[in-house]
């Protein structure tokens, strides 16, 4: 299909021989291909689930452990949902048909021209002041060269020793199960570059070579895709906080608009560099680079992998096995392998792209986006702690930005915060769960949530009932008022109405009251029951059961 | 004239007579005959008459059809193409697209200001009906999907791509030997260079074998070759005409330029490709002066036309490397320039001579780069292989030639780590110095004048085995297109060899963006050039040339 494609373009098809394939296999592993599915905030764990390796098990390895330290840095590269690719007019969806949104441009025909998209500035110059670095007011763009068959120029437009933003920080904090407890990574730069295209393996999906087919195939959609590239400084110490550091970065994309983040598609990929140093030495051990993390799941396991992989191998004696390399992690079979080792630095020689004039910003510029930048996942978490919410809520409603923008409008309705944090992260989370729905697309809406907390709070109706009507506003909207005034679910709080049913109901179980009167007590559950069964649910418990207790003792 | 040519020594000898000069006047033509030179006229056209001009008054008058007017070019082309082999690829639709100008023209329909204008197009410059090989064999039956933004627009204002001109691979020379498929040879003499790297497009004016003609200049690729083939040669502004289409060779000092056989077609043809273009960042958004028709005829200039111009004659231009003819062919001009009223004075650029080195290494890098994408894999010549690196190998290794490949080479060194700073940084360092000392130099003087080249044409075959000799010829180019500045070279006399003499060109150099300027002293100039007809003995003899 690739081939047909440029043929339009009255050009040769892509081709090049199996064995070529076969040799750069590992990188095909980079670029997850086949039938993506959509992945929404709330369906991706954000939560790492760890999986303590048999490696870790080992009891030796455990004393060891605590004479190493691990040192961690992750490089991440975020695509841009700007409408266009970053250098030619070409749209980007993921999943197209391979080589269906290419032009002269981005496939690097031979005279063709960059031209910058700005919108790619703009997303660069919001996420460097999410992260709160220090913006370059005059940078530029470098070519970084390198041949490869998905790198159309043989050169990727990337800024190199002038990234648009340098020297921030993210803060986040690490969930009660974890261990909780804040932190603060620092951020060395970002910058921003084109990607490049995929390697793609047959209809069969199974690679080219294995296929017994004489081509390989390049999809150059992605080519030119713009990407923010952001460096952290090697702050991190564990799995655990490499993954919440890159789900911070997740959520931080999110919240500006300028990515899916979505880890499955590629939209957000983390390459973390692992070293090990006995404690209390100031050098960093040998670097290790892994690459293939698909989900932040994946990047605590691989990473609590690596560092157990070398830790063991400091413990033993045999710490020059730590070798400069690129590792992938396996997810599989749960453990990094080689893919290639560094023979030197690479030298990529970057120079100034001519094509480009530089990129001038002014401050004017930048504090207009400021301005416009919306409250950021760290901001929304203070805000939610003063608000006395617990921080298992708070990273539960920070988490997704949508959720908290509907726990934000609940709460500006006049509900209570704690009773939406309750009713959002239980009852309506297990409704989205189950029906694999975002919070977007269930019927209810905050005004309505808030009409109904305040409705149970008020005694309108009941918890119960409230319960009921929320199932119904989850599947079929409506308003709270609407519901209770076609179902008849006002709450019965007139006690000269609840004494009637009260007497109504003891009247017809002389027995059980005689068994109540007798000191079996626990049968005030079961009265209680049928009055409200009575009531048809209507009744206000706490009325009812003050009620009820009253007429079974007073003739006692 | 030519064959009573004298040891150029001798002022008295070479063709512009400076002395007699306004005494002339009187009997030149009447000012008309600029723009409606009828193209009946039975004697080839001199420098200072516009076949564009001419063309479009022939056709609106009816006195000539556009097919007949294309019909005698493609003759001529026909006739001397066996022997100069200036172009690449010859448009099969040359014909049909006149003819059907003829039958807008009769329905008396509006045509554009190149309607009918004959066009040759450098073999790097991307037409999408044509193959565009660079003369490389990378890109041997090339054909691109799209037009450089310089064709759309000769296109879009009714011009006829002729064909596809010969060049040194990817423009990398200055002799047209280093194309991959051809040795043009200069109409002045077949058994010279017609310079380079636009030797076609310089020849195939030279030899009328089309009216004007695109080049491209990243180190005096235009205005070498127009010396060397005794016609006009426009380097514009670094961002005035938009490189979208052009095959890079170093992005940060191509340009398009264009070639003529007047100084007015060579300003008719920019004026139609200038202009910002959003396909390339690098162009400028600088509003374009009105380039087109401001060429005054001579018989309404005053004696002094240039009254109060200030030139500065580049000392460093005139040192012991250069041809001595030259020197007194440049000397001679500058008299002539005194005498248009002109003051010339001598100016030092001390930094020249860091031109050539700085040149380079930057030309090197860029191109390092630039052709990286000649991999085999999407376009192009691809050598199988069964690995990936080792066809990238294979394909560059057959599809470049040795000059290219030295430039890769020299690019990759100067931009390798560890020996970045001391080349490609030090070379942008000394880029800095050159643009303000130039820029020094044009505060105080409207335009700079120097040779274009060191000698004229010289034998085919002569500088070929030495890379460094052909490199110092690039010497007068280089440090125009380090500074972005405009320049335009034309025949200004002649120094012995051939059978009539080669041309040598004055080089005018102008500030940024002036080519305004540059046009309207070089049309002076060119006009009031007396007893020089700079037509190549190989058609000097035919009748009309159109």
């Amino acid at each position: 299909m690739a081939s047909t494609i440029f043929r339009s373009f009255q050009t040769h098809p892509l081709l090049f021989h199996p064995t070529t394939l076969l040799r750069r296999k590992n990188v095909f592993l980079y670029c997850t291909l086949g039938s993506a599915q959509t992945q929404t905030a709330t369906q991706e764990k954000v939560k790492p689930q760890v999986k303590v390796s048999h490696l870790t098990q080992n009891k030796t390895l455990e004393n060891a452990s605590k004479d190493y330290e691990a040192v961690i840095g992750i490089e991440t590269h975020v695509q841009l949902s700007t409408l266009t690719k970053a250098f030619c007019s070409c749209p980007y969806n993921y999943g197209s048909q391979p080589n269906t949104s290419i032009c002269p441009i981005c496939m690097g025909l031979p005279g063709a021209l960059p031209i910058l998209n700005f919108k790619v500035i703009e997303s660069a110059v919001k996420v460097g002041l999410a992260l709160n670095c220090k913006l370059a007011l005059n940078s530029k763009f470098d070519r970084k060269q390198y041949f490869y068959a998905d790198l159309p120029k043989g050169y990727q437009i990337s800024q190199f020793d002038v990234p648009i933003a340098t020297g921030g920080y993210i803060d986040l904090d690490i969930p009660v199960e974890f261990g909780g407890g804040h932190r603060k990574f620092g951020i060395t730069r970002v910058h921003m570059e084109e990607d490049a295209g995929k390697l793609i393996h047959s209809d069969d999906g199974s690679y080219a070579q294995e296929s017994k087919s004489n081509f390989g195939f390049v999809d150059l959609n992605r080519a030119g895709v713009p990407l923010l590239e952001i460096v952290s400084e090697p702050d991190m110490r564990n799995g655990i906080e490499a993954a919440e550091y890159a789900a911070e970065i997740q959520r931080v994309v999110r919240y500006l608009g300028v990515s899916n983040g979505n880890m499955q598609e590629g939209s957000l990929r983390c390459d973390v560099n692992v070293s090990v140093r006995p404690i209390g030495q100031l050098q960093f051990g040998t670097k290790v680079e892994i690459k293939n993390l698909n989900s932040f799941s994946a990047v605590s396991r691989a990473i609590d992998y690596e560092i157990s992989r070398q830790v063991l191998l400091h413990s033993q004696g045999q710490d020059k096995e730590i070798v400069q390399e690129t590792r992938l992690w396996e997810e599989g079979a749960q453990k990094t392998v080689t893919m290639r080792k560094k023979e030197g630095l690479s030298d990529y020689r970057y120079f100034p792209e001519p094509d480009l004039p530089g990129v001038f910003l002014t401050q004017d510029y930048v504090h207009g986006i400021h301005k416009s930048l919306p409250e950021l996942p760290e901001m929304k978490r203070r805000r939610y702690e003063k608000m006395g919410l617990s921080m298992q809520d708070i990273l539960f409603l920070a988490n997704d930005i949508n959720v908290a923008e509907f726990f934000d409008t609940t709460i500006t309705k006049g509900a209570d915060a704690k009773l939406a944090a309750n009713w959002i992260m239980s009852d309506i989370a297990a409704y989205m769960k189950n029906e694999e729905l975002t919070i977007n697309e269930v019927k209810l809406s905050p005004q309505e949530l808030a009409e109904l907390i305040a409705s149970i709070k008020n005694g309108t109706i009941s918890g119960k009932i409230g319960k009921q009507i929320l199932f119904e506003l989850l599947a079929k909207g409506g308003t709270v008022k609407g519901l209770i005034e076609e179902k008849d679910l006002v709450q019965i709080v007139d006690p000269v109405e609840i004494e009637k049913m009260v007497e109504k109901v003891l009247s017809e179980n002389p027995k059980q009251l005689d068994q109540y009167r007798g000191g079996k007590t626990k049968l005030q559950g079961f009265f209680a029951g049928q009055i409200m069964k009575l009531s048809k649910g209507k009744a206000n418990p706490g009325l009812l059961n003050k009620i009820l207790l009253e007429k079974l003792n007073a003739k006692s | 004239m030519l064959s009573t040519l004298q040891p150029p020594r001798s002022l008295s000898h070479l063709c512009n007579k400076p002395t007699t000069l306004f005494l002339r006047h009187t009997s030149l033509k009447p000012l008309s005959s600029l723009s409606s030179q009828p193209v009946t006229d039975s004697t080839l056209t001199g420098q200072s008459q516009s076949q564009i001009l001419s063309t479009r008054d022939s056709l609106l008058s009816r006195q000539i059809t556009a097919a007949q007017l294309a019909e005698s070019f493609l003759t001529r082309l026909r006739r001397t193409e066996p022997h100069l082999r200036s172009f690449l690829h010859v448009s099969d639709t040359v014909l049909a697209q006149a003819r059907e100008l003829d039958e807008k023209i009769q329905r008396n329909e509006e045509v554009g200001p190149l309607a009918g204008v004959l066009v040759a197009v450098k073999d790097n410059i991307c037409t999408a009906e044509m193959p565009s090989t660079a003369g490389s064999r990378v890109l041997e039956d090339y054909t691109p999907p799209y037009d450089a933004t310089a064709v759309r627009k000769i296109k879009e204002l009714g011009g006829i791509v002729v064909g596809k001109t010969n060049l040194d691979e990817f423009g990398m020379g200055g002799t047209t030997e280093g194309s991959a498929f051809q040795v043009t040879a200069n109409p002045w003499d077949m058994t010279r260079v017609p310079g380079g790297s636009s030797g076609g497009s310089a020849a195939a004016v030279s030899a009328r074998q089309s009216m004007v003609s695109l080049g491209s200049d990243t180190g005096g690729s235009v205005r070498q070759p127009a010396s060397f083939c005794g016609v006009v040669g426009l380097k514009p502004t670094y961002g005035r005409v938009s490189r979208f289409g052009l095959m890079a060779y170093a992005s940060s000092l191509d340009v398009i330029g264009c070639f003529g056989t007047s100084v007015a077609d060579a300003g008719i043809l920019l004026h139609a490709i200038s202009g910002h273009d959003r396909l390339d960042a690098t162009s400028s958004k600088r509003e374009v002066p009105d380039l087109a028709s401001q060429f005054v005829s001579i018989s309404l200039l005053e004696s002094k036309p240039l009254k109060g111009l200030k030139v500065g004659l580049i000392h460093e231009t005139l040192d012991d490397g250069v041809d001595i003819g030259v020197t007194s062919a440049i000397r001679t001009a500058a008299l002539h320039l005194e005498e248009l009223g002109c003051s010339v004075t001598e100016v030092s650029l001390p930094s020249f001579s860091l031109g050539l080195p700085a040149y380079y290494v930057i030309a090197s890098s860029e191109s390092s780069s630039n052709l990286s994408r000649y991999d085999g894999l999407r376009y192009g010549n691809q050598v199988a292989s069964d690995e990936l690196n080792s066809q990238y190998m294979d394909s560059r290794a057959k599809g470049f030639g040795s000059e290219v490949k030295r430039r890769i080479l020299t690019g990759t060194y100067a931009l390798s780590a560890g020996y970045y700073d001391a080349y490609y940084k030090r070379a942008q360092q000394v880029r800095t110095i050159i643009r303000k000392s130039f820029k020094a130099a044009l505060d105080e003087h409207d335009i700079l004048i120097s040779p274009a080249a060191p000698s004229a044409a010289y034998r085919i075959g002569e500088k070929k085995n030495d890379p460094l000799a052909m490199y110092a010829g690039d010497i007068m180019t280089v440090n125009v297109n380090l500074a972005g500045l405009p320049a335009l070279v034309l025949p200004c006399g002649f120094v012995e060899g051939g059978s009539a003499g080669l041309p040598v060109g004055l080089q005018m150099i102008g500030a940024a963006f002036d080519e305004e300027k540059l046009l309207r002293v070089g049309h002076i100039f060119e006009q009031t050039l007396q007893n020089c007809r700079f037509v190549p003995p190989l058609i000097a003899d035919e009748d009309a040339p159109f």
